[in-house]
């Protein structure tokens, strides 16, 4: 069993818990089904996601690089923001706008920040971190990366987060997972976190040279290459390895009520 | 009354302006604007910034002005409050700042119209919200190395509430660098409005009490050096100071 911390109850703190394997994890020494809970998004900070850190995913750009609008590959991370109405919780719906046949999903690695983090260098990078999550970074298709319309990433519940953030000190080897996705229990799409251009060490030491990553913040590693499209009715899951399962269905939007944050 | 968050008396306090420009705290003290360390007036929630919002700033640096609204986010590590220093890197030849009308959100809505817009905002405030143009690239513009850097986005001193601002979209907007006058125009010159604004981003996310919108700045934008003092002022708003000092261990 792995430690791990969450929120599943009326409490605003993050609860120990376990988490192995299996359908359950245990609290307070009891074994609990992991589908029993209410589980609530264990981040409470800002959210900053990272273009082109998937090697597959650069590639796949790299041949717009030198064309208009964009002339040069870019130099420092491109980064995006998720703000607080798009974070939704395991088990919880995301809704499908109207007009939009269907949505990315982009699993990736979430790391939560542990302490406020400026300046920091890659050697110490690692002392930050607090942990891990999975993240389905949801987004209405879109082809340009030059100045994305912001209602691609930023609508309502369009950031499952979960279920839990494992202690970083649980995992001997982030490089050495994978992260697949499920689309109805068929695996459609997966990724290996040795692939990231600049690794969690080198993000941190590039994005906190010029704003302040604060306790709670969590940052997207990367977007996968050729993300897989659901559509309304799909039951979507972002498994990593030895940290779980994210599990979300899709819904018409009018079906939608938010669900997975706390206010 | 305007109200403002400030440090004094080894603590965090807010404070209300008097008729005679002192401040009193919640407790009753009375203490001169000059003592207090000021803060950002509002805890900011998820942050908009518009991109060309108005039509002169938009023939300045684009060729025509936008069809749709040009929205870009901030994080909360780049705000700092009034009569504070902003950094700029040793490497950057090109800083400018935007003086910007801040419309804060009041209560959580989604789907807002129009013509109800207005009751969804609590208050005003001024932000500078400086670009640092050498730093631009071409993929998620404008990209956050460019906007959203630790102590570049100075906001205050005050918090307006909404109904001591008569009309939001008739304030005279100006900046000033060491005393000149650089930056002179008016809210009633957005591309889009701020009830537009509110609708529209409403109409695709929920926005909530303390989300804040930066609407744009006006043409007159010019390059800062360091030890420049920079003023930007919004008529009822008061005037936001600040000052440009170059950051020796960065860039």
């Amino acid at each position: 069993m792995l430690e791990a911390q969450a929120k599943f109850n009326s409490s605003e703190l993050l609860e120990k818990i376990h988490v192995g394997t299996s359908n359950t994890f245990q609290w307070q020494g009891k074994e609990i089904p992991v589908a029993a809970v209410p589980w609530q998004a264990p981040v409470t900070g800002s959210i900053y996601g990272v273009v082109f850190n998937f090697k597959a995913q650069r590639d796949g750009f790299e041949k717009y690089f030198t064309q208009k609008p964009y002339l040069a590959p870019p130099k420092r991370p491109v980064m995006y923001i998720k703000p607080r109405n798009t974070v939704n919780a395991h088990l919880q719906p995301i809704p499908v706008p109207k007009h939009v046949d269907a949505l990315e999903m982009n699993g990736t690695l979430g790391v939560v920040i542990g302490r406020d983090a400026t300046n920091v260098m890659y050697s110490e990078a690692m002392d930050y971190v607090k942990g891990y999550t999975i993240v389905n970074d949801v987004t209405v298709p879109h082809d340009s990366m030059y100045r994305p319309q912001i209602y691609n990433k930023v609508r309502d519940g369009f950031c499952p987060t979960g279920p839990w953030i494992i202690d970083k000190n649980q995992i001997s080897s982030i490089s050495s997972l994978k992260i697949a996705t499920y689309i109805n229990g068929s695996i459609v799409h997966e990724s290996r976190l040795d692939c990231l251009i600049r690794p969690i060490e080198q993000l941190i030491q590039d994005v906190t040279s010029f704003m302040t990553l604060f306790a709670g913040d969590m940052l997207l590693v990367g977007l996968p290459h050729a993300a897989p499209t659901a559509a309304i009715g799909d039951r979507v899951t972002i498994t990593i390895d030895q940290m779980g399962s994210l599990e979300n269905q899709l819904v018409e939007e009018e079906a939608y009520q938010p669900g997975g944050e706390r206010k | 009354m305007r109200q403002a968050r400030v440090a004094c008396f080894g603590a965090l306090h807010d404070a209300w302006e008097l008729p005679d420009h002192t401040l009193k705290l919640a407790d009753g003290r009375i203490v001169p604007q000059s003592e207090v360390v000021w803060l950002p007036p509002v805890q900011a929630g998820t942050v908009f910034a518009l991109g060309l919002n108005y039509a002169d700033h938009a023939s300045e640096i684009s060729f025509q002005a936008p069809k749709e609204p040009l929205v870009f986010l901030k994080g909360p590590n780049t705000f700092i409050g009034h009569k504070s220093q902003s950094q700029k890197p040793l490497d950057v030849t090109y800083m400018h700042y935007e003086c910007e009308l801040a419309v804060i959100i009041g209560k959580q809505a989604k789907h807002i119209a129009r013509e109800d817009a207005y009751q969804y905002i609590s208050g005003y405030t001024i932000a500078n919200d400086y670009a640092l143009r050498d730093y631009l690239e071409n993929y998620y513009r404008p990209n956050l190395f460019v906007k959203n850097r630790d102590t570049l986005t100075p906001i205050g001193p005050w918090f307006v509430p909404a109904k001591d601002v008569i009309d939001p979209m008739n304030l005279r907007i100006r900046t000033y660098v060491n005393g000149a006058l650089k930056q002179d125009g008016n809210t009633s010159d957005m591309v889009f409005d701020i009830p537009y604004l509110i609708s529209y981003l409403s109409s695709f996310m929920t926005l909530r009490e303390n989300d804040i919108i930066l609407t744009g700045t006006p043409k007159g934008t010019v390059h800062v050096h360091d030890g420049d003092v920079v003023v930007t002022e919004i008529e009822g708003l008061g005037a936001l100071e600040n000052i440009v000092i170059d950051d020796e261990f960065n860039g």
